[in-house]
């Protein structure tokens, strides 16, 4: 049997801003399993779906579990505290292709920046590049610095460079073989452009409202660039989260 | 441990507890879970004769107590169907139904014409699917209209034939009658409601398609009622579905008039809902002294 479902203990949990919380959950099956890039489903006390979150890493049998609260469901989840349960569904999908030894850029923009962590660390030559709207929605910088040459973009400059990280991206992408993102639309489509045209292969992450997680409900609909030439539709789930920034269309 | 195989239409049952069309695509992704001859049945995702893409995403939207949907029928066509995915799933030890779905009669009979010369156990008739523009739906919402399909597709069909009726009509109990009248061997009910919900910032509808099928727990009540007026309408069996996410859903269900059940939402919830499911009616049937499920259904007291 590839899939389970089963409670995981929280063993401990952060809030690293306003609205975005750090969680780390005991499973050793899990944990090991856990490949970067994957996801968990994550039962919702009172929901009738789960809520995909992505893994942002793994230390031993602890899986990380870093989420911002968009809405009720995770508004529900954030309140369970150490010493309570999350029933999950793990590991899902397919993640990033890793090249240990090729130069990558890591990049990650909001919500989109806990996957790059445990990705980034599976490279030994990478460059990180972490986006927020401003300080107050900073997360996550400590870990970067450790495992990586990191940059900090903010949009007003209030917390490391000003500017996106397509900006940054720019000035480090000439000496970059492989290029892994993930984060909004509007960013993952600029950094896909700039990707292809200095014809650097680069993987990119995508979210879309998902019920079943694995690939049986065809919910969680991507249009994509088919072999065949025509276009259709992958499922982020289990053909993703992360596909080929070329097959993708935005 | 009480006999839960039931009878539908000649096609044994091992338990009453039957995968919904749509919630569990051709079984291969939950079988990851459990092997898929813990269930009774699996009614597989609804085809089309030829490859649908289905809807642009969103697809889904969450509401209270269930979701909407509206996949629109992406599926690979009858013929990937067969070549792909039947030779797997007739070795799963598990009643296999082929779900169709067309935009015109023509499609219907052709693909049950087609599929009554393969290793399916049964054919339930799509006409409620709710997020296609062309057929499925308006099949199922007149008297006349689900008369004719089902005397058209009985003419091709050789396996037993269930229609899958639609919740969103004025009396189901008329529309259920039309159906047994033409050939349905059996009926399964309901498909979704058509819902819709709206983003309050933006004022877009969640689902791009702008309406979508609401299921899940919301639905049950509705269910309830439906096979409670469609199990005294009819003779032919009757397999109850919406909402259905616990043993007591189920009971309740089949204490409604329904013969079997299907369950589909609550897997999104729960991979393992079905097995909870059939254990718990189990129990209830020990604990009440009841020897077969078949003991239960239509057994509810109105006076």
């Amino acid at each position: 049997m590839k899939y389970d479902a089963r409670p995981c203990p929280v063993v401990k949990k952060f809030q690293l801003t306003d609205t975005i919380y750090d969680f780390r959950i005991l499973n050793k099956d899990f944990a090991a399993a856990a490949k970067p890039g994957q996801f968990v489903h994550i039962l919702v006390p009172g929901k009738t779906l789960r809520r995909p979150i992505s893994i942002c890493d793994v230390n031993g049998a602890e899986l990380r579990l870093v989420f911002e609260v968009r809405g009720e469901g995770t508004d529900i989840l954030s309140q369970i505290e150490v010493g309570g349960e999350l029933d999950i569904i793990a590991p899902l999908g397919h993640g990033f292709t890793i090249y240990p030894e090729k130069r990558t850029v890591f990049i990650g923009g909001g919500i989109g920046v806990p996957p790059m962590l445990y990705a980034a660390k599976h490279c030994k030559n990478s460059v990180t590049i972490t986006g927020f709207r401003d300080k107050s929605a900073v997360i996550l910088e400590d870990d970067f610095k450790k495992i990586s040459e990191h940059i900090l973009m903010t949009d007003n400059g209030s917390a490391g460079s000003k500017g996106f990280v397509t900006e940054a991206l720019k000035e480090v992408i000439g000496n970059a073989e492989y290029v892994c993102a993930c984060g909004s639309t509007a960013m993952l489509r600029g950094v896909a452009e700039m990707a292809k045209q200095v014809g650097v292969p680069c993987e990119i992450s995508l979210e879309e409202r998902m019920a079943c997680g694995v690939g049986a409900c065809l919910g969680c609909a991507v249009l994509v660039n088919r072999e065949d030439g025509t276009q259709g539709y992958k499922h982020v789930c289990k053909n993703g989260p992360v596909f080929k920034a070329e097959e993708v269309v935005f | 441990m009480a006999d839960l195989s039931v009878k539908i239409a000649g096609v044994e049952f091992k338990n009453p507890i039957i995968a919904a069309s749509g919630t569990i695509g051709f079984g291969h992704e939950y079988s990851e879970f459990y092997p898929l001859s813990e269930l009774g049945g699996i009614s597989c995702k609804g085809i089309t004769l030829k490859e649908r893409h289905g809807n642009p995403p969103p697809r889904i939207a969450e509401t209270p107590s269930g979701m909407l949907n509206a996949v629109g029928l992406q599926n690979p066509g009858v013929e990937h169907f067969i070549e792909d995915d039947l030779p797997w799933l007739s070795e799963q030890n598990t009643v296999v139904i082929a779900n169709i779905a067309g935009s015109t009669k023509e499609d219907y009979c052709e693909m049950a014409e087609r599929l009554s010369d393969t290793e399916i156990d049964m054919i339930e008739l799509n006409i409620s699917c709710p997020n296609v523009k062309e057929g499925g739906v308006q099949f199922g919402t007149s008297c006349e209209s689900v008369a004719s399909i089902t005397s058209a597709v009985r003419k091709y069909c050789k396996k037993p034939l269930i229609v899958k009726l639609s919740p969103n009509v004025a009396d189901i109990a008329s529309i259920a009658k039309a159906a047994e009248s033409e050939g349905a061997d059996a009926l399964s009910l309901i498909n979704t409601l058509t819902g819709m919900r709206i983003d309050i910032n933006t004022r877009k509808p969640i689902i791009r398609n702008i309406t979508g099928g609401l299921s899940g727990p919301a639905v049950f009540p509705v269910a309830v009622r439906m096979v409670w007026q469609v199990k005294n309408a009819v003779s032919i069996p009757v397999i109850g579905m919406g909402g259905i996410t616990t043993w007591k859903d189920a009971a309740e269900m089949l204490i409604a008039g329904a013969d079997a059940l299907q369950v589909g939402t609550a897997l999104f919830t729960d991979p393992y809902s079905p097995l909870k499911i059939k254990q718990g009616l189990n129990d209830y049937l020990d604990s009440h002294n009841f020897k077969s499920v078949t003991e239960l259904t239509n057994t509810v007291v109105t006076s």
